[in-house]
């Protein structure tokens, strides 16, 4: 028999390391699963790199036929470049946490999961924490595979600006990963597809491939009201133009705004959704 | 080694002060579930618009240390009551305490306290058993290296070797699974242990292997046990008393030999075994029961 013992009376439950380490479990885990899925990562992989090749060629294309010129062209390409790279890197973070929710509900392991005793915020950072780390290496092979495709001058690049956009940014990234995680708890069938919709409508109002000036006055609004829009705008600024920190104050306080609004409501719409899911029973293995 | 569950968990102070001596390690007083029928139904189908009660006022005390076993057909509750302990699942109506703990008032309390078994054993199957188990003990607070080793030693009393334990989940068969899913429940250390049919669909020898493990751990750890199961002959093995649910609601409590003599009727004690107590008590055919659809577990 075991020697395993029972649990103390007092386990010094909740100190900060100890939730640091909670939150570890769910990183760790993540790590492992997309280990076993490495084939699908080499696919996800390889698929960021062709979409980002197609999307960029445009601006050469532009460029050859005279359409915009030498310098244009080397500008538009940046500019594609940036916004396909951080189309992969949103929807990495927003895929992690809708397909994983998805995971545990196909496997039955919700129940398990959501019956530990770890606070909801611990757990859903936790994954958040690994939607980032994911996110942000997947780019970065994206990049480092598309960029000998292309000439492109970062030599004016503020990387720190960038840097510091990035990362304030990703705080309203994890919120809106949370928030599309509600959809595949409650609606095991048709969620992972409403995520897609939240993901699409932020593709279109973002101006990841085109300025948001383009867009209709309505939806101009919009673009106002997602994150993403100051996170391109942030970065384009930064590494096309070579803003730094002073020039990019406003758009990182706007993006700190965001976090700050919608990692706590996040949170809370996470929790009551959690809440009624178990009123009406909607917790069970679905598949 | 065998700890005193005369001492629960200190939370704080928060525990009723009813239970000031020793507490019960599960108490369940009027509790109602109603599960509402979907709109489309309600809208569509005159028959079915009314909400269907799965428990009903049931009520039950488990003493520390004990074995108590709930029975009863498909469809009749059992698993509603557990999700319900397991704070899965919001009571319409009623209390349920866990060592002197609210399930809703102090989820993230009783969630300490307890762990499931359930019929079905629920994975990331592409993972190794380790590495599942791995995550389970990281988020009950335990180390890596704590819960590795004592992963693996709990695997190997139950049969599974370390080569076993690091290949993914997907190549083992469902009572290995199974196993895991009980090595899983008793790494965390809960003082309550909820088994929702845990042999269910075993071959004799692992349903032997599960058997002993339950066993074993009440009597070297004290650990308090919920039992729901289809098996008679198991439920007189393990149980120290069993309730009989039909139709969501407790129709008979009581030791093994009490409800035997409950339907002897006339009979010797000793010619009526619990299969006889389930017909009376359900109302159902053991085997009429088991041809019921498995993924019903009620």
């Amino acid at each position: 028999m075991t020697t395993a013992e029972l649990p103390s009376a007092d386990r010094g439950w909740p100190a900060s390391p100890r939730r640091v380490a909670l939150g570890w479990a769910f990183v760790e885990r993540q790590t492992n699963l997309w280990k076993r899925y490495w084939g699908w990562e080499v696919v996800w992989l390889l698929y960021g790199v062709v979409n980002t090749l197609a999307i960029t060629f445009i601006a050469r294309e532009a460029g050859q036929s005279g359409v915009i010129s030498h310098t244009q062209e080397r500008r538009l390409t940046l500019f594609l470049l940036i916004g396909t790279l951080v189309w992969a890197y949103l929807s990495a973070v927003l895929d992690d946490m809708s397909l994983v929710i998805m995971w545990e509900r196909w496997e039955g392991t919700i129940e398990h999961t959501l019956m530990a005793p770890v606070p909801r915020a611990v757990h859903l950072i936790g994954m958040s924490a690994f939607g980032i780390l994911h996110a942000t290496a997947r780019t970065a092979l994206i990049l480092a595979c598309s960029l000998p495709f292309f000439h492109v001058d970062l030599g004016h690049a503020n990387w720190l600006a960038a840097a510091l956009v990035i990362a304030v940014g990703s705080l309203s990234l994890i919120g809106l990963g949370i928030l599309t995680g509600i959809l595949p708890m409650l609606y095991p069938e048709r969620g992972e597809q409403m995520s897609f919709m939240v993901q699409a409508l932020v593709l279109l109002v973002s101006g990841v491939y085109y300025a948001v000036n383009v867009l209709p006055g309505w939806l101009q609004g919009a673009s106002a009201a997602s994150p993403a829009t100051y996170l391109l705008r942030g970065i384009r600024s930064a590494v096309i133009d070579g803003h730094g920190l002073g020039a990019q104050a406003s758009t990182l306080a706007v993006l700190a705004v965001f976090g700050v609004v919608l990692v706590p409501a996040s949170l809370v719409a996470f929790s009551a959704a959690e809440r009624w899911a178990r009123k009406t029973g909607r917790l069970k293995r679905q598949g | 080694m065998v700890q005193s569950l005369a001492a629960t968990p200190s939370t704080g102070g928060q525990a009723d002060a009813t239970y000031a001596s020793p507490p019960l390690a599960l108490d369940v007083r009027g509790v109602v579930k109603e599960f509402a029928p979907p709109l489309a139904r309600r809208l569509t189908s005159k028959s079915r618009r009314t909400a269907y009660r799965a428990v009903n006022d049931v009520s039950f005390e488990v003493p520390s240390g004990a074995i108590f076993g709930v029975i009863g057909a498909n469809g009749s509750g059992k698993s509603t009551l557990i999700r319900i302990l397991s704070t899965l699942l919001l009571p319409d109506a009623g209390e349920v305490r866990v060592f002197g703990r609210d399930v809703v008032k102090q989820p993230l309390e009783v969630r300490r306290l307890i762990n499931r078994v359930s019929a079905d054993p629920s994975f990331f199957r592409p993972m190794s058993a380790v590495e599942n188990l791995l995550f389970f003990g990281r988020a009950y607070g335990l180390t890596g290296e704590q819960t590795r080793r004592e992963s693996l030693a709990l695997l190997e009393q139950l049969g599974l070797d370390e080569r076993r334990a690091r290949e993914p989940m997907l190549k083992m068969s469902r009572g290995q699974q199974q196993k895991v899913a009980v090595a899983r429940a008793f790494l965390t250390r809960p003082r309550l242990l909820l088994l929702d049919e845990p042999t269910t669909g075993l071959d004799p020898r692992s349903k032997r292997d599960v058997q002993r493990f339950v066993a074993d751990i009440r009597r070297e750890h004290g650990v308090t046990i919920l039992l729901t199961t289809h098996d008679m002959e198991e439920a007189e093995l393990l149980c120290d008393r069993i309730a009989f649910l039909a139709e969501g609601r407790i129709v008979a409590e009581g030791t093994p030999l009490q409800l035997r003599e409950q339907v002897a009727d006339g009979r010797a004690v000793d010619d009526v075994d619990m299969e006889d107590v389930f017909m009376t008590f359900t109302g159902r055919r053991l085997d009429e029961d088991e041809e019921g659809n498995p993924d019903d577990n009620g």
